[in-house]
């Protein structure tokens, strides 16, 4: 048996800081890192455990779990084409921080116990928002600092929930805990920020698309994908994920729909996305979790490979906003059929990954006869492909023409494309591998002609809907207010407000205290005793006159009691 | 830019041969429910052309919904510039 020294996710951060030492050691360490971290996780068996003692606890930085070692692979193969798509293009900075977060991210997935989790998911917090500062202009550094508040105000919650636990149980297990006190609300308040659950959801249409073409494809992939594994860990079965999930999913939907610019659009049909997986984690049956389990592995391939074909029009372009886009498939059209192929299989289109994946979810819906659920997720499924499936290619592809001519995408991205449009397909059309390393024994079968025919319908009626409905789909140059005005408009305001008030007062005050003085000095000066007004017009001599003559009085009194 | 030389998909005459073919498509789909039966849970998949209409219809709900909404949420692209502009503005306002 092998034995780790080191968990493979620290491999990660610890390569990433040695990145700024060259260009060539950059390069080999990008390709040879999530490889050797690869090896790592299947090198040891599941239950295989590293403890550590540690301030009285007995931490377990290595547990290997079957959906541990899930997670941690496909975050891994994510840092490795992530890392051939933006090595020629994005800045070491970027890179390293990248990797900064992958590996942080692997990071907790492999641990065994709440503190080597916690301190894994704050270095993501900062890795991430590293990531975002490497697009280097002004609107990415101020997305990212509501980014890392956000974040950090989740850690917060996610520490004071450890911290409750663990003097409640005396364990620091990283396992499935029970909704008992408010200290594990708190861990599942934590977990739920970095899901983009409401209400905070704002965050990740509002950060991810300002950080540059590269750096958008790794922010999609690991912090909400974390929080999906977390929450599949902690709380499985648990019923308020699954209003929380429906949530998520519709939100994703309606924003994206009013949303212009195409990352954005991807940004919201992450929490879309995200939103299958915790209702699938709510849902908490054995198909349920596999299902989440599966998605979030093939949501991973398809959101990068979505995002690196935006990522490769804005690299080209310098345009993000679909209005300013359009007719782009005439001369990059291998970015636009690899767009194609993600946006298909998003929308779990039959022989896609998505399709084998996101079915097991709503399965399980009809299995436990929960109606409501299951007709939301068709209805949702529909309305994936409206909102991401067609209207990202149709506006960024095809829609008019824009009468720009980019060239094609740089070879590595277009590589990096194939190696994940490949994996899309290929999953869907073999999906045995991928069901063969989930949590749980696969007892499910997508391909059978009525769930093709029903998908078919579906998707197909959808596309329909959007042709019919596009002149109510006109894009138009503006934002939509989501939670993060109360921060960004209405707490500033409170802010400008309170600090006129407190400027008023502080005058008002200040010329009631003049006057007030200016007239007791008057009051004074016009008395008879004015004269004896305090030391003003004595001279320095009587005033040490007298202090002699009271400290003369003490003393003694002193000598007399 | 004349008709020849658009690109294939560009030209008006093919786009009504897609559409055609769209809808060709569509119709087999539904036609295709009437030999498959689908696994009732709720006592409707099994009706006729249920994933059509019920794709459809939610999505244009879902249309008409984020439009409506639009209504209310939509703001100008520079809605919170507007914000940091005037806060920058009376800081140097405060330097002068």
């Amino acid at each position: 048996m092998t034995e780790l020294f080191l968990p493979p996710g620290l491999l990660l951060v610890i390569g990433a800081l040695l990145m700024p030492l060259g260009i060539n050691i950059r390069n080999a360490l990008i390709f040879s890192l999530p490889v050797l971290c690869l090896l790592m996780i299947w090198s040891a068996p599941v239950g295989y455990v590293v403890t550590l003692p540690f301030l009285g606890f007995e931490l377990e930085p290595i547990r290997i779990t079957t959906t541990g070692q899930l997670f941690a692979t496909i975050f891994s193969l994510m840092a490795l084409v992530g890392g051939i798509f933006a090595y020629k293009q994005a800045s070491t900075l970027e890179l390293s921080a990248a990797f900064v977060y992958a590996g942080s991210a692997i990071g907790v997935t492999l641990s065994g116990d709440l503190i080597t989790l916690f301190i894994f998911w704050e270095i993501m917090a900062i890795g991430s928002t590293i990531v975002i500062w490497a697009a280097n202009h002004e609107a990415a550094y101020r997305a990212s600092i509501r980014y890392l508040l956000i974040h950090l105000f989740g850690g917060l919650l996610l520490m004071a929930g450890i911290a409750g636990h663990v003097i409640e149980t005396g364990s620091i297990r990283f396992e499935a805990l029970s909704l008992d006190s408010i200290s594990q609300y708190l861990i599942l308040a934590g977990f739920l920020i970095n899901a983009g659950a409401p209400p905070l959801s704002a965050w990740i249409a509002d950060a991810y698309p300002e950080a540059s073409p590269s750096g958008t494809v790794f922010l999609s992939a690991f912090t909400t994908k974390t929080a999906v594994f977390t929450l599949l860990v902690a709380f499985p079965g648990t019923w308020l994920l699954i209003p929380i999930g429906i949530y998520m999913i519709f939100y994703g939907i309606i924003y994206a729909l009013l949303e212009n610019d195409m990352r954005r659009i991807l940004a919201y049909s992450i929490v879309n996305q995200v939103g299958f997986m915790v209702t699938g984690i709510g849902l908490g049956t054995e198909m349920a979790l596999n299902g989440a389990a599966a998605h979030a592995f093939a949501h991973i391939i398809y959101k990068a490979l979505l995002l690196m074909s935006a990522g490769a029009v804005l690299y080209r372009t310098d345009k993000r906003r679909c209005t300013d886009l359009g007719g782009l498939f005439q001369t990059m059209p291998w970015t636009a059929l690899l767009g194609i192929i993600g946006a298909l299989a998003i929308s779990s289109f039959p022989f896609t990954s998505g399709f084998v994946t996101k079915s097991m979810i709503a399965q399980s819906a009809a299995d436990q006869h929960l109606a409501i659920v299951w007709f939301a997720l068709a209805a949702a499924s529909a309305g994936v492909f409206l909102h991401a499936g067609i209207k990202f290619p149709w506006f960024v592809f095809f829609q008019k023409d824009s009468g720009m001519r980019p060239p094609e995408a740089p070879r590595n991205m277009l590589l990096a494309m194939t190696v994940f449009a490949v994996l899309c397909i290929g999953l869907g059309v073999y999906p045995e591998p991928l069901y063969a390393i989930l949590p749980f024994e696969v007892n499910y079968q997508a391909y059978t002609a009525a769930h093709l025919v029903a998908y078919f319908q579906l998707l197909l009626f959808a596309g329909l809907a959007f042709f019919v409905m596009l002149p109510m789909m006109k894009r138009t140059l503006t934002i939509s207010l989501d939670f993060d005005w109360f921060y960004r408009k209405l707490l500033p305001l409170v802010d400008r407000i309170s600090l006129k008030i407190l400027q008023g007062l502080n005058t008002t005050t200040a010329m009631i205290a003049k006057t007030g003085w200016k007239r007791l000095q008057s009051t004074l000066r016009a008395s008879s005793l004015s004269k004896y007004h305090l030391s003003e017009s004595w001279p320095t001599g009587s005033m040490v006159l007298w202090i002699g003559i009271m400290l003369g009085g003490y003393l003694v009194m002193n000598a007399w009691f | 830019m004349s008709e020849q030389n658009k690109r294939w998909l560009l030209r008006k005459e093919n786009i009504r041969t897609l559409w055609i073919i769209f809808i060709a498509t569509l119709l087999m789909t539904v036609i295709a429910g009437f030999f498959v039966h689908q696994h009732e849970s709720f006592g409707i998949e099994d009706s006729f052309g249920f994933f059509a209409w019920y794709g459809f219809v939610t999505c244009v709900g879902m249309v008409v919904f984020a439009k409506l909404l639009g209504i209310f949420l939509k703001r100008p692209e520079n809605y919170y510039d507007t914000n940091s502009n005037i806060a920058s503005n009376e800081t140097e306002a405060h330097h002068d």
